[in-house]
């Protein structure tokens, strides 16, 4: 063969042209979009960090911190920050709150997930989104001007901001992320197996406990862990609807205050850099660390349920 | 014909019996969305004019409209917009279109389910922290904006990134075969075909940053201002936050007014959220493959 | 350096652990229509991602051996966006962008820098013409190409390789989800693009590859087992790897 190969000029064709370098600067600036959420997170814990550390290291102390119910930071004579009676009063609503919304929210997800169909199925869930979208200042303006007088005429008590308000108000608040992350548990479940069961002659609440539930259980956790986390760190409507008075609550008609909702209320009162100051955002780093280990179970339980 | 037996006709009983109960604690949970309604209805609606909503506040807050918390909220949620949703989809896009299957991978993830997570009085002692006193913006627009940008950064990122993956995979291929760039091809084709869900995730992001309360209470919301925000820098009043003053700080305010505040605030964030669900389900009518 | 279009030394492909084809050597004829045979996960497929680097944005996918592409390693291309323009692939299962018909077509000479909307109608009518489908759809132009019917986005997807101008066509099984009317058709096309390219093409039908191929392959678990002119395949006294011969007596596969 004498002819020349018929090959192009291959080198001249291989040239970087402006799409190739657009290309490149993209993925570095999407890259970067990418990273900064773990920037700001980072951010967040260093900067409420590096705010409250004065306190942690000059006035902390796990007893006097964890130990006492007397938060008294404004008394001239002898500041005390003992956060236990805040730690009571988020403990409690929470409580109060999870009580309520763990199984109306189970309950509505099995009912839109397993039985609801059609036109009734996406008028609920709409409903339930929209629960979802109503501000917490207008939540906590409903427990202030609504549920109060309800609550004192109710049980005739005298005052109507308490544990129950809150806690109620905030079963509602966390009930739509729980339902909706707990439906999609169930969903996530094959219809196979809910094919096999009903094969078998099996009525569909028998399938849906018997096959349903457990295989969803995981799911279930994880979203009842992330309301949680949700009402522990509702501020507004557990700020206005609680009573704010510091106390370790014996009863639901008690007045308590959230951690959340003190650094609220305190926040805008105290010089920056003072002691004070540096508690409320003490108090911060507490609400971040447990918020923080509460969505870390939830995804390890998730990311469990995708492996197996 | 097969005879029904006790066994099958308890077992029919039991599940019509739960149905029902599951049902009464649907509507029991969907109810108070209606009755909050309601109520704010009843009590604020005589409030509703167009005065209201374009005079403002007199007689210390006893009195007059909303306007400046109005034009107040517009402009943090405008801000926070601005600055969240290139962050956000930008973000979306390399989690979909570029991140390998790794660590840091899993770490932004993780990141991104944990900025959801942290409660937002957290988000305001960090913008306090940050932007109000590090980058010395002071108490302004600018910071407020910026904290809720990053506390709503999660809603545009997820709703983006399900957007992005909703677009078959083929089509990526098929542009890639052509010689197109990653870039081209979510440039030329994936995301024209997510923009409409992308729409979606942030009208949900601006209703939520409109009835945000505690983030900006610190960073940049005033309690009163007789004067509309001129930039960036100034302090403004928001609606969320004039709803928490005039029903918790302002004594003798007459019992309508925060009601007719409640109903304008949440108006809007319903609005948005109609919209929302509106353009997601006309898209679900309107198949492109 | 050979003449041939496609040079393919000891190529070795893997999917992290699994190997999906070993050390395959052979060459492909500029202006031949080369075909694949063989069952199903035996490299093909795997193959032809390799020569246009579809490895790069394939997670855990490698490959070792060299490959020439024109006469240049597919690996030394610095734009491999370039390497991927001299190539039109057309896979399966048959894509139609979700854009209009017309867009479809556009995408490529668009890419390349063809702005003037005269030049992209004589490309875009010739690509269809070429690909046989002008007739069906000239009047709907603006129709999107992911509503076609399946034979038609075959076409589509056939008209889009065109359009890059490709010096080699890839073709994966595009039989699978087009009636036979629509394969005749582009069985048809095929013949005559023969002139103007060099065409590789992947095919589960042996009576395909028998009507088109001017020499085949056979595939078989990740290894090249024969390469030959066509016919031998179907000669009775040929000397063929008994393997390939059952296959094509319809013994397994």
């Amino acid at each position: 063969m004498s002819a020349p190969p018929p090959h192009p000029d291959t080198a001249a064709l291989d040239r970087r042209d402006l799409a190739w370098y657009v290309d490149k600067l993209v993925a570095v600036l999407v890259f970067v979009g990418g990273v900064s959420a773990v920037v700001f997170i980072v951010g967040i814990f260093a900067f409420v960090t590096h705010e409250g550390w004065g306190f942690v290291s000059e006035h902390f102390s796990l007893r006097g911190f964890f130990g006492s119910i007397r938060w008294a930071p404004t008394s001239t004579s002898n500041p005390t920050y003992g956060a236990l009676a805040l730690i009571a009063g988020t403990a409690s609503v929470t409580g109060l709150a999870m009580l309520v919304a763990v199984p109306f929210s189970l309950g509505a997800a099995i009912y839109i997930a397993e039985f609801a169909t059609g036109r009734t199925r996406e008028v609920l869930k709409v409903l339930v989104e929209m629960l979802a979208a109503i501000p917490s200042v207008v939540w906590g303006f409903i427990g202030l001007s609504v549920m109060n007088p309800l609550i004192i005429d109710v049980f005739n008590v005298p005052i109507g901001l308490c544990v129950l308000n809150s806690g109620l108000i905030l079963g509602l608040m966390a009930a739509p992320i729980m339902t909706t992350i707990a439906e999609d548990a169930l969903k996530a479940v094959p219809d196979t197996y809910r094919e096999a069961a009903e094969a078998l002659g099996a009525t569909r609440w028998q399938v849906t406990r018997r096959v349903v539930l457990p295989a969803a259980r995981q799911g279930l956790l994880a979203a009842v862990l992330l309301g949680v986390g949700r009402g522990f760190g509702e501020t507004m409507a557990v700020l206005m609807a609680s009573g704010h008075a510091i106390n370790l609550p014996t009863s639901p008609f008690d007045s308590v205050r959230a951690l959340t909702a003190t650094i609220a209320a305190e926040l805008g009162e105290t010089a920056v850099g003072s002691t004070h100051y540096q508690a409320l955002f003490a108090l911060g780093i507490f609400l971040f660390v447990v918020t923080f280990v509460i969505n870390l179970s939830a995804d390890l339980i998730v990311r469990g349920i995708r492996k197996t | 014909m097969f005879e029904a037996t006790d066994l099958n006709r308890r077992d029919a009983r039991t599940q019509r019996l739960v149905r029902a109960l599951f049902l009464l604690m649907t509507v029991l949970l969907a109810a108070p969305v209606l009755l909050i309604l309601g109520v704010l209805l009843v009590k604020g609606g005589t409030m509703l004019s167009w005065d209201f909503l374009f005079t403002e506040p007199t007689n210390g807050m006893t009195a007059g409209g909303v306007l400046p918390a109005l034009v107040g909220t517009v402009w943090l949620v405008a801000i926070a917009l601005l600055a969240s949703v290139p962050v956000g989809v930008a973000a979306a896009v390399y989690l979909s279109e570029y991140a390998p299957d790794n660590v840091l991978t899993r770490v932004i993830n993780l990141a991104i389910i944990n900025l959801a997570g942290v409660p937002s009085i957290v988000h305001a002692l960090f913008g306090l922290g940050a932007f109000v006193i590090f980058f010395g913006f002071g108490t302004s627009i600018l910071a407020a904006s910026l904290t809720l940008a990053i506390m709503t950064l999660p809603v545009v990122i997820v709703a983006t990134r399900e957007a992005l993956q909703a677009v078959p995979h083929a089509f990526r291929e098929a542009c890639w075969n052509m010689g197109a760039t990653r870039w081209q091809t979510i440039w030329r084709v994936v995301l024209p075909n997510a923009v409409s869900g992308i729409l979606t995730g942030v009208i949900l992001e601006v209703s939520r940053t409109a009835g945000e309360t505690a983030p900006i209470m610190f960073t940049g919301a005033a309690f009163f201002l007789p004067f509309l925000p001129a930039s960036v820098f100034d302090q403004t009043m928001a609606m969320s936050l004039h709803l928490f003053v005039i029903a918790t700080q302002v004594p003798d305010v007459p019992e309508a007014l925060p009601y007719g505040v409640a109903l304008v605030l949440i108006g809007m964030v319903l609005a948005m959220n109609a919209l929302s669900i509106g353009l997601r389900t006309w898209l679900r009518q309107k198949k492109k493959w | 350096m050979s003449d041939a279009e496609i040079a393919v030394r000891d190529l070795t492909i893997r999917y992290g652990q699994h190997v999906a084809l070993k050390g395959a050597s052979f060459e492909v004829r500029p202006h031949e229509i080369f075909g694949i045979i063989g069952p199903a996960n035996s490299g093909k497929t795997s193959f032809l991602k390799v020569l246009n680097r579809m490895d790069t944005f394939t997670a855990g996918m490698h490959f070792e051996g060299q490959v020439e592409v024109g006469g240049r390693d597919v690996r030394a291309w610095r734009n491999l966006y370039a390497l991927r323009r001299q190539i039109g692939v057309v896979f399966p299962l048959p894509v139609g962008l979700p854009l209009s018909v017309y867009d479809n077509v556009a995408f490529a000479p668009r890419l390349a820098g063809v702005r003037a909307k005269a030049d992209l109608n004589v490309i875009v009518e010739g690509c269809l013409r070429r690909a046989a489908l002008w007739d069906e759809v000239k009047d709907r132009l603006n129709a999107l190409g992911s509503l076609l019917s399946g034979g038609q986005q075959q076409r589509l997807t056939i008209a889009r390789a065109l359009s890059q101008k490709p010096r080699i066509l890839l073709l994966d099984e595009f039989s699978i989800a087009v009636d036979p009317v629509t394969t005749m058709r582009i069985e048809a096309v095929l013949s005559e693009l023969k002139a103007e390219m060099t065409i590789v093409l992947v095919t589960n039908l042996v009576q395909q590859a028998r009507r088109l191929a001017d020499r085949t392959a056979f595939f078989l678990m990740g290894e090249c087992v024969t390469v030959a002119p066509t016919e031998q395949f179907f000669l009775r006294d040929a000397d063929l790897d008994p393997r390939a011969r059952d296959y094509v007596e319809g013994r397994f596969g």
